[in-house]
């Protein structure tokens, strides 16, 4: 394995870390995805976006979140001490929207006159059609069929706030054909038309901007757990799907040796069935939707469909800089199956009143495994991503429970 | 290296003439209905034939060829048994030109090396992959060049005077213009749109130019065989084999459609 001096230093010009990542796009968003680029180094450069998108994080989206010390799981599992930063209490109910309003104010420093995403869960699409009602325009979201099915509460929410949910009908219904869509969408419609990308993944710079939208959690919670603990923690744990709240808290700490770094993928019924959605463990390097990253695919190159409780987790692929932190062994890369997850659902809301989503549920429920052998003193930070309001049905079939 | 594309074109020039190019997908309906298809194609005035490689996530793609794409995976094909229709189609036909197409996946997933090695003893003579812009060169690109298969590039709308010159390098066999920002299926542009956008390209390359989607008509080939090197058509080609009521209708209609298009093309003389 390659030591490097600093592993926040990606993506290289051509926007690959490592050999993942790139610019895997039909020639006609070519010249978009340039000028986005451009736009993005400018808007880096530029004070005034800071301070917009700052002061929008703070008063709109309830910026700081919380990092609240979990007494009672801490008590439950009786070894380290757990936190949880609560991406759940932003406006919206996730962390979505620290990219959503990043990507907005960048789509109207560019002129755009319509907003399009695709959405898993929903959680995005509610981000998106959130912001594009702030700031007035148009906006259309793609939603796989299964997942509007799983979601209602989430599409309603967004056509409250005026977006367009546009079912996707094409193969497995869920996010890999959302993004699709989304994608045949902006191809028609590019002069117009800004696609915000609800994960680290995409063609470059899309990884990049995310991540750096998203950097936010991980920086607050430098700060907030010095001031708690007064040091550093030892290990950070999120859910991937995408892989852009766990991007976001790990970044500002990959370059702190001692700290452990734990992504936790979507097992579904188990690693060795062919319904899960952990892609790097159990798929291999490919090209989808703009990059190269390890997708869940068949011997002849075809993508194959995940399979996830968690619609926000339901994605056969995972962005590049995961792809590259996972070959360099610098994050660590388990599961949690859809049982798991459900269990520690379940466990967060009746320890801690918190109803979390099935997206965090899979970090959370990495819990039992990690925390109970370490010493009291040992700091676990847990990303509780979102909150779960939006599962309630998701979970009440899968208990045999009718609402 | 001059490929079965080159000499088709240089032979069309003197003829005086454009090229019909005629889109397929492998194995749609099924891989012997395909192949059927595929040797009745240059007898129905196909000049170049270009094959689909069917992909699960065609996003550039619309409706009819990502239908197209899902019955051919849904009939069993894979990138092996396309070369093995390219295959038996050159034990009968060794002049016109075939162009793959498609996504990169599959052909990463094959390897880069052996796909090229066994694409050209198939008998391939060019490459179009849609998710391979010039910035991914690298990938496949100039290895496919250096193996002696064309790439080809498409140009779009969106391809202003800045971008140009990135397409067009390391082009080689045709340029294929993209008429409208879209998906494949889209509806045909102005005529003078995409004169006006041809009269650009042409300004800044020697490579042959053929334009693509929206084309569904001898008619409508004919006009862009009137500005243009060739005229692409796919879509309306594949909606005859979903709309057949059996694999010899199927098989009839395309070639029908084939000889109706092919026919507009070469009643233009340039």
């Amino acid at each position: 394995m390659t030591k490097v001096n600093t592993y926040r230093s990606g993506p290289d010009d051509t926007g690959h870390f490592g050999i993942y990542g790139g610019q895997f796009v039909a020639e006609t968003l070519m010249p978009l995805i340039l000028e986005l680029n451009d736009a993005y180094e400018a808007a880096k450069k530029d004070p005034e976006f800071d301070a917009e998108l700052k002061s929008l994080l703070k008063h709109y989206v309830g910026r700081e979140s919380p990092l609240y010390f979990a007494e009672r799981l801490t008590e439950h599992f009786g070894g380290a001490k757990i936190y949880l930063k609560r991406e759940d209490l932003n406006h919206t109910g996730a962390h979505k929207i620290n990219n959503c309003m990043g990507q907005i104010l960048l789509a109207r420093s560019m002129g755009k006159k319509r907003i399009i995403a695709e959405t898993g869960a929903g959680q995005h699409g509610v981000a998106t059609a959130t912001v594009a009602a702030r700031f007035g325009l148009p906006c259309t979201i793609y939603m796989g069929e299964t997942d509007i099915e799983r979601q209602k509460p989430n599409v309603f929410r967004m056509k409250l706030m005026g977006a367009e949910v546009i079912p996707v009908v094409s193969g497995s219904r869920t996010l890999k054909d959302a993004m699709n869509e989304a994608l045949r969408d902006w191809v028609t419609n590019v002069e117009d038309t800004f696609y915000i990308i609800g994960t680290v993944a995409g063609p470059h710079p899309y990884p990049t901007l995310v991540r750096d939208f998203q950097n936010v959690i991980g920086e607050e919670v430098r700060r907030q757990i010095t001031e708690a603990e007064g040091r550093l923690p030892d290990t950070l744990l999120a859910c991937i799907g995408g892989g852009s709240n766990a991007m976001g808290l790990f970044h500002p700490f990959l370059d702190d040796e001692g700290i452990d770094l734990i992504g936790v993928e979507a097992a579904g019924h188990g690693l060795d069935t062919d319904k899960h959605a952990a892609s790097l463990k159990g798929g291999r390097p490919g090209v989808l939707h703009g990059n190269r990253t390890y997708l869940l695919q068949d011997d002849d190159g075809q993508i194959i469909e995940a399979h996830s409780i968690s619609a926000g987790l339901d994605y056969p692929g995972i962005g590049p800089e995961h792809a590259w932190l996972n070959d360099m062994g610098r994050v660590s890369y388990v599961s949690a199956t859809d049982t798991e997850a459900l269990d520690a659902f379940q466990l967060c809301c009746e320890l801690e009143g918190i109803i979390p989503a099935l997206e965090s549920s899979h970090a959370l429920a990495y819990l039992k495994t990690l925390a109970p052998d370490l010493p009291k003193d040992h700091i676990i930070v847990v990303n509780l991503s979102g909150r779960g309001d939006k599962d309630i049905f998701t979970v009440a079939d899968a208990l045999g429970v009718v609402i | 290296m001059e490929t079965r594309i080159d000499r088709r074109f240089a032979a069309l020039k003197s003829e005086g003439r454009a090229a019909f190019i005629s889109f397929v997908m492998a194995g749609d309906p099924d891989h012997d209905t395909a192949l059927k298809i595929i040797q009745g194609l240059p007898a129905a005035g196909a000049d170049i034939i270009e094959i689909g490689m069917p992909f699960t996530d065609p996003m550039a793609d619309g409706p009819a060829i990502q239908q197209a794409g899902l019955r051919a995976l849904a009939s069993g094909t894979t990138l092996r048994s396309t070369l093995e229709l390219i295959r038996t189609f050159r034990e009968g036909n060794d002049e016109t030109p075939i162009v793959l197409m498609g996504y990169f996946n599959p052909v990463y997933s094959y390897g880069v090396d052996k796909f090229l090695k066994d694409a050209k003893e198939a008998g391939v003579d060019g490459l179009i992959i849609v998710d391979l812009p010039a910035e991914e060169d690298d990938e496949l690109c100039l290895p496919a060049q250096a193996a002696g298969i064309n790439f080809i590039r498409l140009a779009t709308p969106t391809t202003d005077e800045k971008r140009l010159p990135a397409v067009l390098n390391n082009s080689s066999g045709f340029l294929y213009y993209v008429s409208i920002a879209g998906t494949t299926g889209a509806a045909a542009p102005k005529q003078s749109d995409v004169a006006m956008a041809l009269r650009r390209i042409k300004a800044a390359t020697d490579l042959p130019v053929a334009v693509g989607f929206g084309i569904r008509t001898g008619k409508q080939a004919a006009d862009i065989a009137e500005i243009a090197e060739g005229a692409v058509v796919g879509t309306a080609l594949v909606e005859r084999i979903a709309s057949a009521n059996s694999n010899e209708e199927a098989v009839h209609s395309v070639l029908e459609l084939a000889s109706e298009l092919s026919a507009g093309v070469q009643s233009v003389s340039k």
